[in-house]
């Protein structure tokens, strides 16, 4: 959320409520809708690490509003997250662990734990085709919310047939 | 009648003989499929699930077991008595689409329903509906080999269904489409499901697989899991999934 945030405030100042509305705009409904008040908490952080500064803007008939800046050092570590590389597929994988450790305990066997998990990844990959086929209905011209359901469809579908490999090799 | 299972098979056998090596392909299955439900088989390859779907269609013979469709023996029947079950109720999709090359889209869809002893004009109008429903009305007239691979498949669809079969089997059936054809031949799969279809399904992939009511997965010939595919958690109203998580 940080970097999603100084981002947002790289293109234009703005106020918290802009923000989240600018991340719903943006992801669609791929993206699960931020609390504000987690938007808040994560700018007085940002605030509080000199990378974003907060100026009150006086309304007429209301409390004064803040609006958000970013400063030079916010920009810095901007261009340092959008420089490095991103964090690729994950090696330590909890179901991972669980299946190579659960028959130690007696606790569960492979088999039975392999099942529970395709199950489990089918009925998300169902959900995540519905989620899709609103997004198609609703947003259409949202591409980035597609893209995202479309993606987390394929690391799905590659969990899947990882979790084949595992039950084959591990039977 | 409705609680007879459109499929039954017991203790299903099937052993290649390749040069003299006796290999076994399924190892005694036992699979129920009631009226209306949607299947889907996974497993990896070679692990039987091509072989049960064509042993269940008659089109690999067993090598022991049974085989019962709506109620009747059926793994005992000649060639010829396979032939006229699968005319008359059960609808085959394949990956690669074998439609007939030198017959239009629309004759491709009306020969089942022709040889099934429906009227022409019976077979004419079942043909129109499905081309319509498939949005495919305008390419009746064409050959199949002036359509896209994700229009020859609904093509097949469309005469896999043109019997009203009582059983609908599909081996692989978007193993050879892109993503955006793979979908139409979803929707179309999702829709005559909910119409009451009774599908099953041989499948890798997990979208084709997720849309059905039970999912049966294969290895080493044998079942090793068969149940309903649960429900996940509505998401909030309003809110949006799970998709991307962004860290704070």
């Amino acid at each position: 959320m940080r970097q999603a945030l100084l981002a947002l405030l790289a293109k234009e100042p703005a106020h918290g409520y802009e923000l989240k509305q600018a991340l719903e705009t943006i992801f669609g409904i791929a993206y699960p809708s931020p609390n504000i008040g987690q938007i808040y908490v994560t700018l007085g952080r940002l605030e509080k690490d000199g990378y974003v500064r907060a100026v009150d803007v006086e309304q007429a008939n209301r409390p004064n509003k803040k609006v958000y800046y970013i400063t030079a050092a916010g920009r810095e570590a901007l261009e340092t997250w959008v420089d490095e590389p991103t964090e690729g597929p994950r090696v330590r994988d909890e179901f991972f662990m669980k299946l190579v450790l659960a028959p130690l305990t007696g606790l569960a066997d492979r088999m039975a734990l392999v099942n529970r998990q395709r199950r489990h990844y089918l009925s998300l990959m169902r959900d995540l085709a519905e989620l899709a086929e609103l997004a198609e209905r609703t947003d259409p011209a949202n591409r980035a919310a597609l893209l995202l359901i479309e993606g987390a469809m394929l690391h799905l579908q590659a969990d899947l047939d990882w979790l084949e490999r595992c039950q084959e090799e591990l039977q | 009648m409705s609680d007879t299972p459109v499929v039954r098979v017991v203790n299903l056998v099937k052993i290649y003989q390749t040069g003299g090596l006796p290999v076994p392909a399924v190892r005694g299955v036992d699979l129920t499929v009631e009226a209306g439900e949607f299947v889907a088989v996974t497993g990896p390859s070679g692990s039987g699930k091509s072989t049960l779907i064509h042993m269940i269609g008659g089109l690999d013979t067993r090598t022991s077991g049974e085989i019962w469709l709506d109620g009747r023996r059926a793994d005992t029947l000649s060639e010829s008595g396979w032939a006229v079950l699968r005319r008359e109720q059960i609808g085959f999709v394949f990956q690669f689409f074998n439609l007939v090359g030198n017959m239009t889209v629309a004759d491709n869809v009306e020969l089942p329903a022709l040889l099934g002893g429906a009227s022409p004009r019976h077979a004419r109008e079942r043909r129109e509906y499905l081309l319509g429903e498939l949005g495919l009305a305008d390419r009746a007239d064409a050959a199949p080999a002036q359509l896209s691979g994700g229009e020859q498949q609904r093509v097949a669809l469309a005469r896999a269904l043109a019997n009203q079969p009582r059983l609908l089997l599909a081996d692989e059936p978007t193993g050879n489409l892109d993503s955006r054809n793979t979908r139409d031949v979803l929707r179309l799969l999702g829709r005559v499901h909910r119409q009451g279809q009774t599908i099953v399904l041989v499948t890798h992939d997990a979208r084709v697989a997720s849309m059905a009511d039970r999912v049966v997965s294969l290895l080493d010939g044998q079942i090793v899991d068969d149940g309903a595919i649960p429900r996940v958690r509505r998401r909030p109203p309003g809110g949006a999934g799970d998709v991307v998580e962004l860290r704070s």
